[in-house]
């Protein structure tokens, strides 16, 4: 998908403990009808989920050039030729530095920036002016991944359409032309991971500033009276006590960059020499121009079982330290 | 200050896009990207609006986008009065289920869902992209309203079984109008999801009367003869009705992505 919005995740689960929930009464007690409510939902849940995960996960035993071809049993062959692929290592790789764009460097720019709109920006100059920022921050969360993507790619043209080349060139006063997403790796990966922390930033920004909302202001004046400065305070109270909100957010972002896919396509394309792939990206291609679909099955199987497994263990580390809480 | 040079920063693509949009080619070529047209030149604009059919790349998005946000909302509904209040058995599975659609990413679903959809002959048809969106956005409305079906007040529905009232009574009459906000804030992200979903429509909708709006920029982004000021004009015209969806929805977006995450 898409990392513009993040589903928050790992609630749902959740449920309330009482024996006594919300229920109809019903005379004969039976809860045979609710089945029936259930029928559109399951039907498409299963045609448009559950069938391409089977068929995938079947596929990766398999070799099958697509079509009409047969396809042939290949036991773990894919799974071991994975292993060792190193395209599909370099776009795991590439996935540490997504991280860092999509969760490390938003999160904690994301917590800077909500405090200081909601301490400074709130309090001296009004909430409307606060809220309006808040928005600003939160446009290109909306803005189709497609759209933010063809707008960088204007900005960093190769030749003196580019603005960035435009710009160097006024500064420097020599005619410059540097080839940003298709020169060399550095630059490329460094474009699009510009891209990524333009689009996250707005998210952590709106929910942490929601969640300060909750923080007693009373922390922050007892802080002030013992002489702590601004940023002793922000550092001392702030993480902890929004630390369920940080969660939720590293949590969703951190899937997003695991399934990340639309930056690159649009920016570098997978490129130069295929060095900016992300697994999502090689997948896609292998599904396309490859000529074994069991290989690019593989290959999304893989990706799809690691979110899984994330998702797993944050919401289990989630539910252990709401025990420790309560 | 920080922070509003910060926002600053963020808004600068696009203030770039509005500053350079209404430059004629020339201009633009002499020019640099930070001072002001010129003149007013439309040719960009213009050039743009005659070689694309954005009128229909709009009308498809708006099309997709408004049938998955409904449909989505009713699987919504319907899904979470089976978990939420009628509690039925394996709902934990069920919910998980569920939750799958929303963690899957899109290339385990694309190969699949493509030789489905050309077996049927949906491709380049928008409901291949609404039936599949309409499961994607469901299953996240499924998980939120299940659990809040789950806190349900017991007297409501208690009252509505005195007054004699059918399951299918209680919910339309009862329960929905109680949900009417939640629905209508999980409305609006399905429709700003939908329209901004990139991955599975570029694979189902390949016709050039079948794309959507960012379809159709990136696919212009990938013609070589496009000009530059043609393209800055072509972003900024799909940049409009974001921010037109933006100014309409804003309190609902702020909300909504709150809800989802604080207790």
């Amino acid at each position: 998908m898409t990392p513009t919005l993040q589903r928050p995740a790992g609630k749902a689960a959740k449920r309330p403990a009482q024996d006594d929930p919300a229920r109809i009464p019903q005379r004969d007690a039976s809860k045979r009808g609710y089945w029936l409510y259930l029928i559109p939902g399951a039907v498409l849940v299963s045609i448009v989920i559950l069938y391409p995960i089977v068929r995938n996960l079947r596929l990766s035993f398999f070799h099958w050039r697509g079509g009409r071809a047969e396809e042939q049993f290949a036991g773990l062959e894919n799974w071991i030729a994975l292993a060792s692929d190193q395209e599909f290592l370099q776009s795991f790789q590439n996935i540490v530095l997504v991280i860092i764009a999509m969760v490390i460097v938003p999160t904690l720019l994301g917590l800077v920036i909500a405090a200081l709109l909601f301490d400074v920006v709130g309090r001296r100059f009004g909430a409307k002016l606060s809220s309006f920022l808040r928005a600003t921050y939160y446009l290109p969360q909306i803005l189709p991944i497609a759209v933010a993507g063809v707008m960088f790619s204007w900005i960093l043209k190769p030749n003196s359409d580019g603005v960035l080349n435009q710009f160097l060139t006024t500064v420097t006063g020599s005619d410059v032309q540097i080839n940003w997403l298709g020169g060399q790796y550095s630059t490329a990966m460094a474009s699009v991971m510009v891209l990524m922390i333009w689009i996250q930033i707005g998210y952590p920004v709106v929910i942490f500033m929601a969640a300060l909302q909750r923080v007693d202001p009373q922390l922050y004046e007892a802080a002030e009276l013992d002489g702590a400065n601004w940023f002793q305070r922000f550092r001392a109270i702030t993480p902890p006590m929004i630390q369920p909100e940080v969660f939720v957010v590293a949590l969703t972002t951190t899937i997003a960059a695991l399934k990340v896919f639309g930056p690159v396509f649009i920016l570098t394309n997978g490129g130069p020499s295929k060095s900016t792939y992300v697994p999502s990206f090689y997948a896609y291609q292998e599904f396309i121009r490859g000529t074994d679909k069991g290989y690019a099955a593989t290959i999304a199987s893989a990706i799809t079982i690691l979110v899984v497994i994330v998702a797993i263990i944050f919401i289990r580390v989630q539910n252990r330290a709401e025990r420790k809480e309560a | 200050m920080l922070a509003a040079v910060g926002a600053l920063i963020i808004v600068f693509p696009i203030l770039l896009l509005l500053l350079n949009a209404f430059k004629s080619p020339v201009d633009y070529a002499n020019s640099s990207p930070l001072d002001f047209p010129a003149a007013l030149d439309f040719t960009g604009i213009q050039t743009f609006w005659e070689t694309q059919n954005f009128p229909r790349a709009l009308w498809n998005s708006i099309f997709i986008s408004t049938m998955v946000a409904v449909i989505a909302v009713v699987v919504s509904v319907l899904n979470s009065f089976a978990i939420g209040i009628g509690r039925v058995r394996g709902r934990t599975w069920i919910v998980l289920a569920f939750l799958m659609a929303n963690l899957v990413p899109q290339e385990m679903l694309f190969d699949p869902l493509f030789q489905l959809y050309d077996d049927l002959g949906l491709l380049s048809n928008p409901w291949s992209v609404i039936l599949t969106f309409v499961v994607i956005q469901s299953a996240f409305g499924t998980y939120l309203l299940s659990s809040l079906l789950g806190t349900f007040p017991k007297e409501i529905l208690e009252a509505a079984a005195v007054d004699g009232a059918t399951r299918w009574r209680t919910l339309r009459s009862a329960i929905v109008p109680i949900l009417r906000p939640t629905l209508s804030v999980l409305m609006v992200f399905f429709f700003i999801w939908t329209w901004n979903e990139f991955l599975l429509p570029l694979a189902f909708l390949n016709t050039s009367d079948s794309l959507t709006v960012p379809l159709l920029l990136e696919q212009l982004n990938g013609e070589r003869q496009t000009d530059t000021t043609t393209l800055i004009a072509g972003t900024l015209i799909s940049v409009i009705p974001t921010i037109i969806f933006f100014l309409l929805f804003q309190r609902t977006l702020t909300r909504g992505i709150t809800a989802g995450a604080v207790k």
